[in-house]
């Protein structure tokens, strides 16, 4: 395979991996103000604070492997989303600061409370804003971004924006189904019977949109052998929905969260099937953009030794702080 | 133009506000990440509980101090795009696949391990814990490793070729650019930095304790620790830093006659200026203290050796010399106490006065945040020094800069400011709260305190006068 093409997927993997895992980070930072003061807020904080931290890395793997393999994107997409990405980094310094100062500062323990829902809403909301920014299309002047500072903002980023951050508050309450358990088991199950379909129709909204962006996305979904994909997609999507469904009202504890990575996962199939092979949607393909083969070459063999490690011992981790993490802590 | 000559400044104001925040949080936890594993080793050799409650008491300042890097690291892994673009798309081929090693080989492995660090001390063995303290030290080296090294490029390319459309690709090997002529000194000369800023913090707060008299066995051990490694490692570093000095003037002589202030070149020995006031509009250091021919017998080993001056730069190829004759002389002024106090601290051992000379503690103390100082200082004449290039002698900084309107630039950095004094500053109130407890025996963990066990914490208290109902 081209090696161009392995390292679209890598970075591929790692958005998906950054998204699927800080996601239910944000989402539980999201829901924070709706968890009771003491107790409850301590838990939904501790069912994250070992992990939050190695799932943020998956963010700079992006962004850091994104400059490396396709350093034209780089270029071109960060200055394009400057309000949107300052936006973010700036959320994400509040939220990831308030794990450890909420604790420290009992007196000012509401604001670093604040600022971690402030912190997530805003760093969830920015990212929604940049997926809607890229799918619609930003203006390009030889190897350079050459439109305003406010082109990003349209109705439909601001409406990707609002899909993502009910995306995301799914995942963490999905994610506090299956980590806790009392009072907070049973909020995080009573938001995400309403999160659940509001996920729904806000996906729906953006898929259906979508096609309409550029002629390319049309193309896809409705032209052969796409048409076949744009019939399957609602058929396997509603299945997962239901199971989640299920899952919600009645299941065991973990299966809400995996039936959300799965309508997570064909959400971003379907994003994969509109925007292939381009790295920036409709303007630059990824061997417009790419590094040079020794560039690639040298990262590609770090990259294939080192992620499987990454994942193993980030899966150790995660196994360490199993279980239900309890009103004392995990037990 | 004159919008554009302002989005470049303002660009370069964020740049600099960010990185040299950013900076002084790692500086602090590479080296402190190094003492823990030091101080959870002794306490697993030894059974002494002395090392345990030290661990503890530091491990909970490393929480706050590593979490403050983290976030402020990400804000820089972005800007290289957002406000350098054109750095990155025309370095990307080179400076990128180091900074992805980093994220690969370093930053996972602090954060895979670091929930384990702070919150698994009962949750998996004690040999497990170890090493995953352990794991984090080396991820914090192997993060300085490899970001050294693409400044290091930045400041000394090597190995590199231009493409056609006009890129810095590698030109052969790999190894060329990684180890290009400046980063072994650059990087031994700053991760010493770092390792004597921790002793420097350590120390300062074992003298504020011992001049309290909090005399335990765990403030007598840190400060006895302290001392050692600014007796054993202060020489060390002002050696390296000689040598890394050396290695500048052979490959960015420029950046060395503004750090001498040397306008005019001196051909048969050049005076080593202490002091003085730089007048770049008139090229002349105005009411010089110096040392003649000091710098040559430095610089060259040689009373009489010929100095090149500024004046053999072209104009627009020299580096502003005010802030760097400035920078360079706080960093040496505060190297120089830095091995005056490890000295004195020799001198208190011998004479068994160690934990009761209260001048040596009071130096002490004031010299605390002076590894922080010496470190930014050291960092503007390296970078300042650079300039007017972002690639040295190859991309100037004024042709990298992303295509931002001035008005967004100024808000991001208005921004910016107001949340990193904000934030970064309730957490060095955070930090300097826990440092005025003395560490003692039965020092909570990290854990108690996030992820609680019955009955330690005060919380439950606060947690009510929050309007808890249960």
């Amino acid at each position: 395979m081209d090696i161009t093409v392995i390292w679209a997927i890598i970075i591929a993997i790692a958005v998906a991996m950054y998204v699927l895992m800080d996601g239910f980070d944000l989402g539980i930072g999201i829901l924070f103000p709706g968890f009771k003061v003491g107790k409850e807020r301590d838990q939904a904080m501790n069912a994250i604070a070992p992990v939050w931290d190695g799932n943020e890395t998956w963010l700079v793997l992006g962004g850091g492997g994104l400059m490396a393999a396709f350093p034209l994107a780089y270029a071109i997409v960060l200055p394009a989303l400057y309000a949107p990405l300052i936006a973010m980094l700036l959320g994400l310094v509040f939220r990831g600061v308030a794990f450890e100062f909420r604790w420290r500062d009992p007196g000012h323990r509401k604001y670093w409370d604040a600022a971690f829902c402030l912190g997530s809403l805003v760093a969830t909301f920015a990212q929604g804003i940049t997926l809607g920014a890229l799918l619609q299309g930003i203006t390009i002047e030889g190897r350079a971004y050459a439109g305003g500072w406010w082109e990003w903002l349209s109705g439909f980023s601001l409406l990707t924006g609002l899909a993502l951050v009910i995306a995301y508050a799914l995942l963490g309450a999905t994610w506090l189904i299956w980590k806790t358990e009392g009072a907070i088991h049973a909020d995080a199950r009573r938001y995400a019977t309403w999160l659940l379909p509001a996920f729904l129709l806000v996906v729906g909204a953006v898929s259906l949109a979508t096609p309409f962006l550029e002629a390319q996305y049309h193309q896809r979904w409705f032209q052969w052998p796409g048409l076949l994909v744009t019939m399957l997609m609602p058929v396997l999507f509603g299945g997962v929905a239901l199971t989640a469904w299920e899952g919600i009202r009645r299941g065991k504890d973990w299966l809400p969260f995996v039936a959300a990575l799965g309508l997570f996962a064909l959400t971003m199939v379907g994003l994969g099937i509109s925007i292939w092979p381009d790295v920036i949607p409709g303007r630059v393909t990824i061997w417009e953009a790419a590094a040079p083969y020794s560039s690639q070459i040298f990262m590609l063999v770090g990259a294939l030794v080192l992620v499987p490690v990454i994942l193993a011992y980030t899966g150790w981790a995660y196994w360490v702080f199993r279980g239900k993490v309890g009103e004392e802590g995990y037990h | 133009m004159a919008d554009a000559e302002t989005a470049l400044i303002l660009a370069r104001i964020q740049f600099a506000f960010t990185v040299s925040f950013h900076f002084i949080f790692p500086a602090f936890s590479i080296g402190l990440a190094s003492y823990l594993a030091v101080l959870e080793g002794l306490w697993l050799k030894t059974g002494q509980d002395k090392y345990l409650n030290l661990f503890k008491y530091w491990l909970k300042i490393f929480a706050i101090a590593f979490a403050m890097g983290v976030v402020s690291g990400i804000v820089m892994s972005y800007q290289f795009g957002t406000n350098w673009s054109v750095f990155s798309d025309r370095a990307g081929p080179v400076i990128g696949p180091l900074m992805a090693y980093e994220v690969l080989t370093a930053f996972f492995l602090e954060a895979g391990f670091l929930g384990v660090m702070l919150f698994g001390m009962n949750k998996v063995g004690k040999g497990l814990h170890f090493t995953a303290t352990l794991m984090v030290a080396i991820g914090t080296f192997i993060s300085a490793f490899w970001i050294l090294s693409a400044n290091s490029w930045m400041q000394t390319p090597t190995g590199w070729a231009i493409n056609e459309v006009g890129q810095f690709v590698p030109a052969g090997s790999w190894l060329d650019i990684i180890f290009n002529p400046s980063f072994p000194y650059r990087l031994v000369h700053t991760v010493i930095a770092a390792y004597l800023t921790t002793a420097l913090v350590v120390g300062g707060v074992g003298a504020w304790h011992l001049l309290r008299r909090h005399d335990t066995p765990e403030v007598r051990t840190m400060f006895s620790m302290a001392m050692w490694m600014l007796a054993l490692v202060a020489p060390v570093q002002i050696f390296v830093g000689d040598l890394h000095g050396l290695n500048t003037l052979e490959h960015q002589p420029a950046k060395v006659m503004a750090m001498e202030g040397h306008y005019q070149s001196h051909p048969d020995g050049a005076p080593l200026i202490l002091f003085g006031i730089p007048d770049s509009a008139n090229q002349r250091v105005r009411a010089a203290i110096e040392i003649p021919k000091a710098s040559s017998l430095i610089l060259k080993h040689d009373l009489n050796a010929p100095l090149a001056g500024l004046d053999t730069i072209a104009p627009e190829d020299r580096p502003p010399v005010g802030i760097v004759f400035w920078s360079f002389r706080i960093m040496v002024g505060l190297g120089m106490l830095m091995l005056g106090l490890g000295l004195l601290s020799v001198l208190a051992r011998m004479r068994r006065k160690l934990y009761e000379w209260s001048l040596l503690h009071r130096f002490a103390l004031v010299m605390g945040p002076a590894g922080f100082v010496a470190v930014i200082a050291g960092w503007v004449t390296t970078e300042v020094g650079r300039q007017p290039w972002v690639v040295y002698g190859l991309l100037r900084t004024r042709d990298a800069v992303a295509p931002i309107d001035a008005p967004a630039v100024a808000t991001s950095l208005i921004i910016f400011v107001i949340v990193y004094f904000l934030v970064f500053g309730a957490g060095t109130l955070y930090i300097l709260k826990l440092m005025g407890h003395a560490p003692q025996a039965g020092e909570p963990p990290v854990a108690e305190i996030p992820i609680r066990t019955a009955g330690i914490t005060p919380a439950p208290a606060i947690d009510r006068g929050e309007g808890e109902t249960r």
